[in-house]
């Protein structure tokens, strides 16, 4: 049996979707010229300042290109579905944003977009531009705590991107930007549950089986099982669930702050995703970790996939001013 | 002894782009097992891509050097993900391996075979047992060298090569995967035939039967 989407063609939805976001954000975005998966801020590159280039496969908006703009990434690279970009579009960001003063890339960490990225950063090298990789490791369920080189990123890139963007835009130094990215990779954490399948536009066919009344926790966001398949939970004991993981990591002490964002992975409406925020802010309240800012919404999807991700990004004076910091893009304003 | 010229290889790559189509359902459900679905698209999508590529190309004016060179940059922008950088790496090195010759001999295209197996080896930095294609690819690599310094010809050492590949493909059911994105799984990848191993068994068998029948 097919799954129902409203799109043309499989094989067009991806550049057909580029259209339709170049078509509504013309303020923020545009692509590069004879490089149309290769877009970039109408204002965010300048000179002097560090460009960052982020990217991936597409299925995952508002992820990347929603995070383009003015205060944060200055391009994303376009991929098809789920698959990193090749080095080409890659390249053309970096070119597009470089301002003399470095360029980052960052992205999640699989092994289809490193591969694709370094080529990127190869080529750039060629063209005397110094590229710098920083990767997003926040999916705590992915390796054991002390392969953490080895986790995916996935939705804690909101904050990752967000950190490095303002470091960004703040005009600090290669090395600067460079610390700070990593550093808020360190302090993300991330956790997702599947409850159904997504399914890619040239198949049609749900990517992987799960039974009508069980969930997966732990779930990649291109449908990679999890951890453990479970029955399905109340609200309560998944969202306790994920978070005992995501503490047990973080090791907040009272009085410590974090930043929350409970994101859907597609098809799990905000109803659900309020209901886990409310469990999230009263397991926080109880051992006295205060919220400093929460995101509820669509940030980093899986197509249609039905679930959610819980990320906390655990603050200090730095990563507060960087999350503070004003940015302007297509689909996110902060600031 | 077999003389492949560049028309052959022409039609090598429509082979492997039909097969590719043929093989991309099964693919795809092999990889949602253990990954994310959507390597029989990309599979498909970049023996298209260099299909096309080489088709246009004028063949009485082009080396195979040339011709691989083009496959390998066609499938890479048309793909990315793992697949792109791995396959046109392997195409690349293929090429490198038979610089300046105008048609390939017996020991030319197992050479460019080889090479082929090491730039997927080099670029993805897998070793045989991680569950990756290289258990396909380099198996499939040392059976066709063997069986051409025993005095085998194209067709026996590429013969060779094919059902070294598929015993490899075989064989990653009983690996754990530590690569790539089934190595999350752990022991829950145990009993899957790796979706990339399982590919590299039709490019294989395409290109031989496109080089031998």
């Amino acid at each position: 049996m097919q799954t129902k989407k409203i799109i043309n063609d499989g094989n067009r939805a991806v550049d057909e979707m580029l259209e339709g976001i170049l078509a509504a954000h013309p303020r923020h975005l545009k692509s590069v010229d004879g490089s149309p998966r290769s877009i970039i801020a109408r204002d965010g590159p300048r000179q002097g300042k560090v460009g960052l280039v982020i990217g991936g496969g597409s299925g995952h908006e508002p992820s990347f290109l929603g995070f383009v703009g003015k205060g944060l990434a200055d391009a994303a690279a376009i991929g098809n579905v789920f698959a990193s970009p090749p080095p080409d579009p890659i390249l053309e960001c970096a070119k597009a944003v470089s301002g003399g003063a470095g360029v980052l890339f960052m992205y999640g960490n699989y092994a289809g977009d490193v591969m694709n990225f370094d080529m990127a950063a190869e080529m750039a090298a060629m063209d005397d531009i110094e590229v710098r990789t920083v990767l997003s490791t926040d999916d705590v369920a992915s390796a054991p705590r002390d392969q953490r080189q080895k986790r995916r990123g996935v939705a804690g890139n909101f904050f990752i991107f967000k950190a490095a963007g303002a470091a960004c835009d703040r005009m600090l130094s290669f090395d600067e930007c460079e610390r700070i990215a990593g550093k808020a990779n360190d302090h993300t954490f991330t956790m997702g549950v599947a409850l159904s399948p997504c399914s890619l536009p040239q198949t049609r066919r749900p990517n992987f089986e799960i039974g009508p009344d069980e969930m997966e926790i732990g779930m990649g966001i291109h449908g990679e099982p999890g951890i453990a398949r479970e029955k399905l939970k109340t609200a309560d004991e998944i969202t306790d669930e994920m978070l005992d993981r995501i503490l047990g990591e973080m090791a907040p002490t009272r009085g410590d702050k974090v930043a929350v964002l409970v994101n859907s992975l597609g098809s799990t409406p905000l109803m659900e995703l309020y209901i886990m925020n409310r469990r999230v802010k009263q397991r926080l309240d109880d051992i006295g970790v205060s919220i400093h800012a929460s995101w509820v919404g669509n940030y980093c999807t899986s197509l249609e996939m039905a679930g959610a991700s819980i990320t906390l990004h655990q603050l200090d004076g730095e990563l507060q001013t960087m999350l503070d910091h004003p940015c302007d893009c297509a689909m996110f304003r902060a600031g | 002894m077999t003389t492949i010229d560049t028309a052959r290889l022409v039609a090598m790559f429509a082979r492997i782009a039909t097969a590719m189509s043929a093989d991309r359902d099964r693919l795809c459900a092999l990889d949602g097992v253990i990954g994310d679905a959507d390597h029989g698209i990309a599979m498909e999508l970049g023996f298209s891509a260099a299909r096309d590529a080489v088709a246009a190309l004028d063949v009485g004016a082009t080396d195979p050097t040339t011709l691989l060179n083009t496959a390998a940059k066609s499938f890479l922008n048309a793909v990315g993900a793992s697949s792109g950088p791995l396959y046109a790496t392997a195409l690349m090195r293929g090429a490198a391996a038979v610089k300046g010759k105008t048609t390939l001999d017996d020991a030319d295209v197992v050479a460019l075979f080889q090479a082929m197996a090491k730039g997927i080896q080099d670029r993805g930095k897998a070793e045989p047992g991680e569950k990756t294609m290289i258990d396909a690819w380099a198996p499939a690599a040392q059976a066709a060298g063997e069986a051409l310094a025993s005095g085998k010809d194209l067709a026996g050492s590429l013969e060779a090569a094919a059902q070294a590949a598929k015993a490899g493909a075989e064989a990653t059911k009983a690996m754990v995967a530590t690569k790539g994105r089934a190595s999350r799984l752990g022991e829950r990848s145990l009993g899957h035939m790796d979706p990339g191993a399982a590919s590299a068994v039709t490019v294989i068998e395409a290109l031989r039967a496109a080089l031998t029948d």
